[in-house]
């Protein structure tokens, strides 16, 4: 039976704003938690503002296996039953829900500010009070158990968050995390500014994630300015994706070694990182790739003698890959100091929809390369890598399998790039249009929803970030792990600050 | 072992001398701006659209490296095509003034003054504040503890209490929720303390400047020693001016 997802979409295809279904409350309620019982996923679930203080419910909802994505809406005022009871999944959408637009979620089992700033997105007429230090923390109370609150500011280089942990001596009991230290805005400034100055804030969404996170808000661009897709253009991104995948996984693995006083793993691993990231500042004048993905295409060419100079590099860092690979993973110490540590189950990654290589290592075969394929990916695809243990060291092997699957496919795709132009010109926007432009970074699922208005501007702007999921995954996998342990369970899922507070 | 000894033999040494042999960075690196006065003589229409560049009739124009991203779309801003970013990596300043130059030279920071250069000059211990950014700068000062920068040779690494610092790195634009702690972590480190900040969000808000979340940059009420510019600045820029803080260059 096919599974009901409301007006069918695809990756970075754009609908009729008009054409998304409204339903009654009660009804888009049933149906988005029938789906998801019935093993659909809940990608998206935001409030656009409108008139008459009433905020329009938007989910979307993808059928992974099937490849098919769907849209369905609702209206609220006020107050509405919460989803959250019914589809944990739901559970940060709603506290975002309340938090940007004043929707109440009635029955939410954790309602609790999310990234902590004034609602941005109240309907026409309405204002709320605000106050950013009010965070009731959970306490576990009990003669023997203490409390141990780490951050904003953290010890090493790294952004900001507050830990704060209920433990039973070295057992973690508890784990909250509260966020919305690196709130900037973000989605306000995408919805007011120039589309020129847009693209730099979508590329500054998350500093390690800028093709990422610059390659969806492009896509949602061009899907609503009717932009050509060029071939070669495509190829090029997809190849700077992977570029970034790469850097960002021997990143992990040298900052997992570097955690368990493994010094060769980060020494080398550390090295391989800027390796990659050199490739992208070759490439595009910066080793994160700022002015690369750009509205049609990319503001950068691989050019012919970058393709001689970059397939060797390659090749070296498939030998380094293999030879720092092994002598991590074959270690027994390592072995022994990462498996059974920080374990998520593969059923706690259904209900709360965790993505990217968290999930993965869970043996969820969950990719939007795979799932919901766009730019070069519909023509040249990776095998999707998964472990099944869902520990510290499952996911560290995913990464592994990961970078060895994308040194591949580089390989490949450098040394075949289709003929073509760079960029395509982007017309004007289409009025009233809503896109949905999802993309595979190297933490997990990217979305950029963007809706335009009657003008064709932007009118709402919603980005999702795959540490918006799996922050969760974090404070889950600490429960019933040692303390001590925290900094590496930490680095083994490596979460955005920056990309889940906007 | 004997893998882990092969293995050492086959990475070699990685550590770039410092400062580097030229050309040290690729060719479409973005670095200090080059404004070719000649060819801009008068105002054109459009002259100035960027967040860096301003340029007033009948006057030289500015750019402000501390208000730039030094993306590619940038140098458009200039009509005449008079602005290009060079190759040049070496920027950091004293003052948040001398980031503001009319031909792309500035007047590269100078060092502390002596009983500084006595205390900091051979160990300096950094303690990072990361607020309200997007991540990457903080990336690139991770990437100055590794084997191909190694910060720590030069006697510099970063310590985990503000008790322990004698200077502040400060990335990012200070978003509202970060004010406090930014505010807290410099009043809690000993005198004599410095100030670095780093990226164009910490000079002035970067690419989220004028959002009602952030306060565009380092507030007022604590004095910066040094700034350096980018989005995010190389590693070797950030280097290069703590290094010329310090004396060492």
């Amino acid at each position: 039976m096919t599974q009901d997802l409301g007006l069918p979409l695809r990756n970075r295809w754009a609908v009729a704003w008009d054409d998304v279904p409204v339903a009654e409350f009660g009804e888009f309620r049933d149906r988005v938690v029938m789906a998801v019982r019935s093993g659909v996923r809940l990608v998206m679930l935001f409030g656009v503002p409108e008139g008459n203080e009433r905020i329009r419910m938007v989910a979307v909802l993808s059928h992974d296996a099937h490849g098919r994505l769907g849209v369905l809406s609702s209206r609220a005022s006020g107050s509405y039953p919460a989803l959250t009871p019914d589809c944990p999944s739901a559970h940060v959408f709603e506290r975002e829900l309340w938090e940007q637009c004043g929707l109440v979620p009635t029955g939410h089992p954790w309602l609790k500010p999310l990234r902590r700033h004034p609602a941005d997105q109240l309907p026409a007429g309405r204002t709320a009070a605000h106050d950013r230090e009010a965070y009731p923390n959970l306490r576990v109370e009990g003669g023997q158990v203490h409390e141990v609150a780490v951050g904003p500011v953290h010890a090493g280089v790294i952004e900001p968050g507050h830990f704060r942990f209920q433990a039973h001596g070295e057992d973690v009991l508890f784990l909250e995390i509260t966020l919305g230290y690196q709130h900037r805005g973000v989605e306000r400034m995408l919805e007011t500014v120039p589309l020129e100055r847009a693209v730099v804030v979508a590329e500054s969404v998350a500093g390690d994630t800028v093709i990422g996170h610059s390659e969806s808000f492009c896509g949602a661009l061009e899907a609503l300015g009717r932009c050509q897709k060029g071939v070669h253009a495509q190829s090029v991104r997809g190849i700077a994706l992977e570029l970034e995948r790469l850097a960002n996984h021997f990143g992990d693995l040298a900052s997992l070694s570097s955690d368990i006083a493994f010094a060769p793993g980060a020494a080398y691993f550390g090295r391989m990182r800027g390796d990659c990231l050199n490739l992208l500042l070759e490439l595009s004048g910066n080793r994160f790739g700022r002015g690369l993905v750009r509205p049609g295409g990319v503001g950068f060419d691989l050019t012919a003698e970058m393709v001689d100079s970059f397939l060797p590099k390659i090749e070296q860092l498939k030998r380094d890959l293999e030879q720092v690979g092994d002598l991590f993973f074959e270690n027994e110490s390592v072995r022994a100091r990462l498996e059974g540590v920080g374990a998520l189950s593969a059923d706690q990654c259904s209900e709360f929809g965790f993505v990217g290589p968290t999930a993965r290592a869970c043996d969820m075969t969950r990719d939007v390369r795979h799932d919901h394929p766009y730019g070069l990916f519909r023509f040249a695809q990776i095998p999707v890598a998964t472990a099944w243990a869902g520990d510290v060291a499952a996911r560290a092997l995913v990464r592994r399998l990961e970078a060895g699957r994308s040194l591949k496919f580089l390989g490949e795709q450098i040394g075949s790039l289709p003929a073509g132009q760079p960029r395509h010109p982007l017309g004007a926007l289409q009025s009233n249009e809503l896109v949905i432009a999802m993309t595979e970074g190297w933490r997990g699922e990217i979305v950029h929803a963007v809706l335009t208005d009657g003008a064709g501007h932007i009118r709402r702007c919603k980005i999702k970030d795959p540490s918006f999921h799996n922050w969760s995954a974090l404070a889950l996998a600490m429960q019933g792990n040692q303390i001590s342990d925290f900094p590496l369970c930490n680095k083994s899922f490596n979460l955005s600050y920056a990309g889940h507070d906007l | 072992m004997l893998k882990m000894l092969l293995a050492r033999l086959r990475q070699g040494h990685r550590t770039v001398a410092f400062p580097p042999p030229r050309p040290a960075l690729p060719e479409r690196f973005r670095g200090r701006p080059v404004l070719a006065a000649s060819r801009c003589a008068t105002q054109s229409p459009g002259c100035g659209a960027g967040p860096a560049l301003r340029h007033e009739p009948g006057r030289a124009p500015i750019f402000d490296l501390g208000a730039s991203q030094f993306s590619p779309e940038e140098t458009e801003a200039c009509a005449a095509g008079a602005l290009r970013f060079g190759s040049e990596y070496a920027m950091a300043t004293r003052t948040r003034e001398d980031l503001l130059t009319s031909t792309g030279e500035v007047k590269l920071a100078t060092a502390l003054e002596r009983e500084s250069r006595r205390l900091f000059g051979h160990s300096l211990k950094l303690r990072s504040v990361s607020a309200g950014g997007c991540g990457g700068c903080e990336a690139e000062l991770i990437a100055l503890g590794n084997v191909v920068f190694d910060l720590a040779r030069f006697g510099i690494q970063f310590v985990a209490s503000p008790r322990h610092a004698d200077g502040l790195v400060i990335t990012g634009a200070v978003s509202r929720n970060m004010a406090l702690a930014l505010e807290k972590t410099y009043r809690a480190m000993p005198e004599p303390k410095i100030v670095i900040a780093v990226g164009s969000c910490a000079i002035s808000g970067g690419p989220f400047r004028g959002s009602p979340e952030v306060l565009d940059g380092v507030p007022a009420g604590i004095p910066v020693n040094l700034y350096v510019p980018g989005c995010p600045p190389h590693p070797l820029t950030i280097l290069d001016g703590i290094l010329r803080l310090l004396g060492r260059m």
